[in-house]
């Protein structure tokens, strides 16, 4: 019987492959791996958010039961520190202050949290106890925990190196012709935000196992990264001095990233180092306290804009003043986040013609502030989609036909925006008009009505949104300060008999990638995904890559494949044309078959894979056996996913409680792989986005200390806090890569708080709400009720 | 956690000795609280007295107008007893909007009662039952077993037993969660029963659960839930924090005990 397998390839929602492993509690998790003889790492950390190290006493400590070592900033002084990876200029041309970030705290502590010393002992509680042995002596100093307080004359100086706790005031775009746009505004619209800053709370906790062979001198360092060459690089060449023939970083299997993961930390250092010392394996995993205080937050930013429009509802010009919080050290990336990743989205789906954006960039006594899912895009998406509303208000124009008005239109792609971005492709009309009609914007006003007869408020919001991402074209980013390449590298391996093994530079820590990279090569090649195997994370496999983040898995690393896939193809036809006696001109290959143009001889990928690894019917002199191909890919451009997104809320006027009672997603990802996989990472992204809106605020006190430490304190999302989120794609391909994709992992978390706190603000109008920060709390919003009714 | 000493005694008695001898003795129930505390280092208790081999302290009966509930009474027991359900709904279902599946499971109400956590649900319920708390050595009303925040009238090594609760006419509660922890930020437990009309609050109070007077007073005039909705509490007697000030948890104290009356029917 001839069995019809079913259609795996590009468009099939394909079951993830990972998923039996993953639900049955058989992942393979950096604190699963035990090397033999190992030992355990606890890490004191500074209760100071500013404090001198006037001593450290271990001592005490060292004779504790099962303790092997103890280190302190002192020992660690000689190596290097923790490498930023992009250097931003100033206004003036000046490079940014960049204070060394220790290892191990040098003289000084900056925030709660900052590693002072490690000990190393036979079990992770001895190591523990001996910590608490170790007498710091601190004098505290004054600490800055807001941009302001660090920022007020005569503040507490956090860095030398940093004069005023100012890391960089740059700039963007000519500020001469955006004054000059400004003086013809019929009106200039006014709007002053926080993003509230946010702890990732992955699910799996970060941890790091450091191994040393003294017999060959290699180190290796399992750990929980979303890009293990990449931590190789910079840990290798800048903190320890390791070449990469002598180093292998592993990053098994991940429980979720966010951007938190993708830095290099003090603690992968420590335990590779440490091994090396020790000439023992030494394992090191964060509880979620240690998690709250050492992993990098995201977002924390205090902003200005203003919209200067005509008298019809034309955006004229748009000008921004943004304070970045940079948390007490440069985190590896964080310099991009508030500048390339920011600023440069502050155009939108708009035709603004001109835009002046300046950033000040600030040290505080706070945890290092990195790229959180989205970077850099959701804080100025928030920005630009709550002035629209904003604006629309001020204008009296209704706020849909606003946007709408405004939108690059249809024909005007490849769009070059004022802010360094060319846009290769969209159609923001087709996504708003899919949206409307699927949130049934039509009848909203009816179901606002009902509400109000259950003494219900009820809103609506929109957010019409755009992200650059498939980061990114290593010579724009290098002309942009970026330290690295940020290309993606593929190998295809196609065994004799016909499998697949995939060696990817991209990490997958829940998004799916050996599910829809399979699916390229089933796709492509025609072998059925069970046959296909991607291998990833680990430095020693895979030749090279830069990792996951920024929604490049896919346009970067699923390019790099396409490619390869190319150059094993070619290959394949030249084999072809030799078994079948054709010449290569004429093979044509489909998934799977070679095929002499206009005849029925073929042959199978099988066939030619054979022919490949056993070559006794071979074109040897014109070809090498074997039939495996690596490709690297450096994108064109970036890509543009964007779309809209409607959230629509209910009110409970005497509590202040916010419910999610619907949300709608339309979204331009490009090309789809997997619709399955897609609708869970815009799901997954809406409910940050809805955690971040409603819920999430990392809250310091003027001391410095985190009062949302734990998750007593720190609200993370919950199913019942979330509403059915809708998903639908509306595809323009991306004309730059192969494959016509654009990502999907961060456009749920970029596109949606706007949505919410416009569907907040909606339903609190007849209150004469004009804003709502974010978190909209039930405290803050029953604030806003009450105070409203006083004024009546 | 640090090391410490683990007993686990089969008997009231046994217990209660092993307490009484070392006063840096713990006893664990469900362990919900001290668990975490520990892990956390936060506790150093030189032994951990695990209860939960004592079988005196264990089932739920009806002992003609009076439920009897054993201390070691897990919620989610509480919220499936069919004597609870029958005799006492409010109760039940309180039970069931204790944390979550996990804790309820493990969780116990005499855990949670000896605790006293200003947060839990139960201590405002077992004050406006008019509730008894029986112990190794007495029987305490709720009005004397609680005494603020995380303070009882239990003694060193007094052990809760069991909670005797007159079955009330009706009874009703209402909270709102803390959005983060999900405990009680402000709830209300209404009754009207042998005791009279009885109204206590938890999670608001800065002080730890306790009677609502003004509210008895209105109730007990007219039992409705406008009656109580007018009654505005005192926000000098609440606690505040990143959730809410004291003003909003005084203003929740009014609006949870209006529909904790309208929950009571």
């Amino acid at each position: 019987m001839n069995v019809v397998a079913p259609f795996e390839g590009i468009g099939a929602s394909v079951r993830r492959k990972e998923d039996l492993r993953f639900l049955s509690g058989r992942g393979h998790y950096t604190d699963d791996i035990n090397r033999p003889g190992q030992a355990h790492a606890y890490i004191l950390r500074s209760p100071h958010a500013h404090a001198a190290i006037n001593a450290i006493e271990t001592a005490a400590a060292q004779a504790m039961p099962g303790v092997v070592a103890i280190f302190t900033g002192a020992d660690l002084a000689a190596i290097g520190g923790l490498p930023c990876g992009w250097q931003i200029h100033n206004k003036d041309g000046s490079p940014m202050a960049e204070p060394k970030h220790p290892v191990l705290a040098e003289g000084k502590v900056r925030h709660v949290g900052d590693p002072v010393a490690v000990v190393i002992a036979e079990t992770r509680q001895q190591a523990r106890d001996a910590a608490e042995a170790i007498a710091v002596d601190y004098t505290p100093l004054p600490a800055v925990a807001t941009m302001q307080a660090a920022l007020a004359p005569g503040a507490a100086q956090m860095h030398e190196a940093a004069p005023g706790n100012l890391c960089y005031d740059w700039h963007i775009g000519d500020k001469a012709v955006l004054d000059a746009a400004f003086a013809k505004a019929h009106k200039v619209v006014t709007f002053e935000t926080t993003n509230n800053r946010l702890v990732p709370n992955a699910m799996e906790p970060r941890a790091a196992v450091g191994d040393f062979d003294p017999q060959s001198g290699d180190y290796t360092l399992y750990t929980t990264s979303q890009n293990p060459h990449v931590i190789r690089l910079l840990m290798g060449a800048f903190v320890l001095n390791i070449p990469e023939s002598k180093l292998r970083v592993v990053a098994p299997d991940v429980g979720g990233g966010f951007g938190s993961k993708i830095y290099h930390y003090a603690e992968e250092a420590i335990v590779t180092w440490a091994a090396g010392r020790v000439k023992r394996p030494v394992k090191w995993t964060a509880d979620r306290t240690e998690s709250f205080m050492s992993d990098a937050h995201g977002r924390d930013h205090v902003s200005k804009a203003e919209l200067a429009v005509d008298k019809d509802g034309k955006i004229l010009g748009l000008k921004v003043h943004t304070y970045a919080n940079m948390g007490a050290y440069l985190s590896t990336f964080a310099p991009c986040v508030p500048t390339y990743l920011y600023a440069t989205l502050l155009a939108g789906v708009y035709t603004t013609p001109v835009i002046y954006a300046e950033v000040k960039a600030v040290f505080t006594n706070t945890v290092p502030v990195d790229a959180y899912r989205g970077a850099g895009r959701p804080e100025a998406t928030y920005l630009l989609e709550r002035l629209m509303d904003v604006a629309a208000a001020e204008i009296g124009m209704d706020r849909v036909e606003f946007r709408r008005k405004n939108f690059i239109p249809v024909d005007a792609f490849p769009y070059q925006t004022p802010v360094a971005l060319q846009y290769d492709s969209g159609n923001y009309f087709a996504t708003l008009d899919a949206a409307l009609e699927a949130a049934d914007w039509k009848g909203f006003e009816a179901r606002r009505a009902a509400a109000k007869a259950k003494g219900k408020l009820r809103g609506i919001g929109i957010s019409t949104y755009l992200e650059a991402c498939g980061i990114a074209p290593s010579a724009v980013v290098g002309s942009l300060g970026a330290r690295a390449g940020l290309y993606e590298v593929g190998t295809i391996r196609v065994h004799p008999t016909g499998s697949v093994t995939v060696l990817t530079g991209t990490h997958s820590h829940g998004q799916g990638h050996e599910t829809t990279l399979a699916q390229l090569v089933a796709d492509r090649l025609g072998v059925p995904i069970a046959n296909v195997d991607i291998v990833h994370g680990d430095t020693a496999k895979v030749p090279f890559g830069m990792g996951t983040y920024g929604s490049r898995s896919l346009a970067v690393g699923g390019s790099a494949m396409f490619k390869a896939m190319d150059k094993i193809i070619a290959k394949g036809k030249r084999i072809a044309a030799h078994l079948m006696e054709a010449s290569v001109e004429d093979v044509e290959f489909d998934r799977g078959t070679f095929r002499v143009a206009g005849t029925d001889k073929t042959k199978t990928l099988t066939d030619i894979s054979l022919a490949a690894y056993v070559p006794h019917n071979y074109p040897i002199e014109e070809i090498e056996p074997g039939l495996e191909e690596t490709a690297f890919y450096d994108p064109k451009n970036f890509t543009y996913p964007g779309g809209c997104h409607i959230a629509e809320v209910e009110i409970d006027t005497e509590t202040g409680k916010v419910s999610m009672v619907n949300f709608t997603a339309v979204d331009d990802v490009g090309r789809v792989i997997n619709p399955m996989i897609v609708e869970g990472q815009v799901q997954g992204g809406v409910a940050q986005g809805i955690g971040q809106a409603l819920l999430e605020s990392a809250v310091y006190d003027a001391d410095g200390q985190l009062i949302s430490g734990s998750m007593m304190d720190y609200t993370m999302p919950r199913a019942d806090d979330l509403a059915p989120v809708s998903v639908a794609t509306h595809t323009t391909l991306c004309t730059h890569n192969p494959l016509g994709v654009k990502g999907c992992g961060e456009v749920g978390a970029i596109g949606s708080p706007p949505a919410v706190i416009n569907a907040v603000v909606d339903a609190l109008k007849e209150y004469g709400v004009k804003h709502i920060e974010m978190p909209a709390t039930p405290a803050k919003i029953w604030n806003i009720i009450n105070g409203g009714r006083k004024a009546a | 956690m640090y090391d410490f000493a683990y007993h686990k005694p089969s008997s009231l008695a046994d217990a209660a000795k092993i307490l009484a001898a070392d006063p840096d003795a713990r006893a664990i129930s469900g362990g919900m609280t001290l668990l975490p505390a520990l892990k956390l280092r936060l506790n150093k208790p030189t032994a951990v007295v695990d209860l939960s081999g004592i079988s005196e302290l264990r089932g739920v009966k009806r002992d003609g107008n009076t439920i009897v509930i054993g201390a070691l009474t897990k919620h989610y027991e509480v919220a499936t007893s069919a004597d609870i359900k029958a005799a006492i709904p409010a109760l039940a279902w309180m039970a069931s909007t204790i944390g979550d599946t996990q804790v309820r499971n493990r969780g116990t109400m005499g855990g949670s009662v000896a605790n006293n956590d200003p947060s839990a649900d139960y201590p405002a319920a077992l004050l406006a039952l008019g509730a008894t708390i029986q112990t190794s050595k007495r029987k305490i009303s709720a009005d004397d077993f609680f005494q603020g925040m995380f303070a009882t009238a239990l003694e060193a090594g007094e052990i809760v037993t069991a909670i005797h609760i007159p079955v009330p006419e009706k009874a009703g509660y209402a909270k709102m969660k803390n959005p983060a922890s999900r405990y009680s930020m402000a709830g209300v437990f209404v009754a009207k029963g042998p005791a009279g009309v009885r109204v206590g609050v938890n999670g608001a109070g800065a002080n730890g659960a306790f009677r609502a007077s003004e509210m008895e007073k209105a109730l007990g005039a007219n039992w409705s839930p406008d009656a109580v909705a007018g009654v505005k509490m005192d926000a000098g007697m609440m606690n505040g924090d990143i959730h809410g000030s004291a003003e909003y948890r005084a203003h929740l104290v009014s609006v949870m005990a209006k529909r904790a009356v309208a929950n009571a029917g």
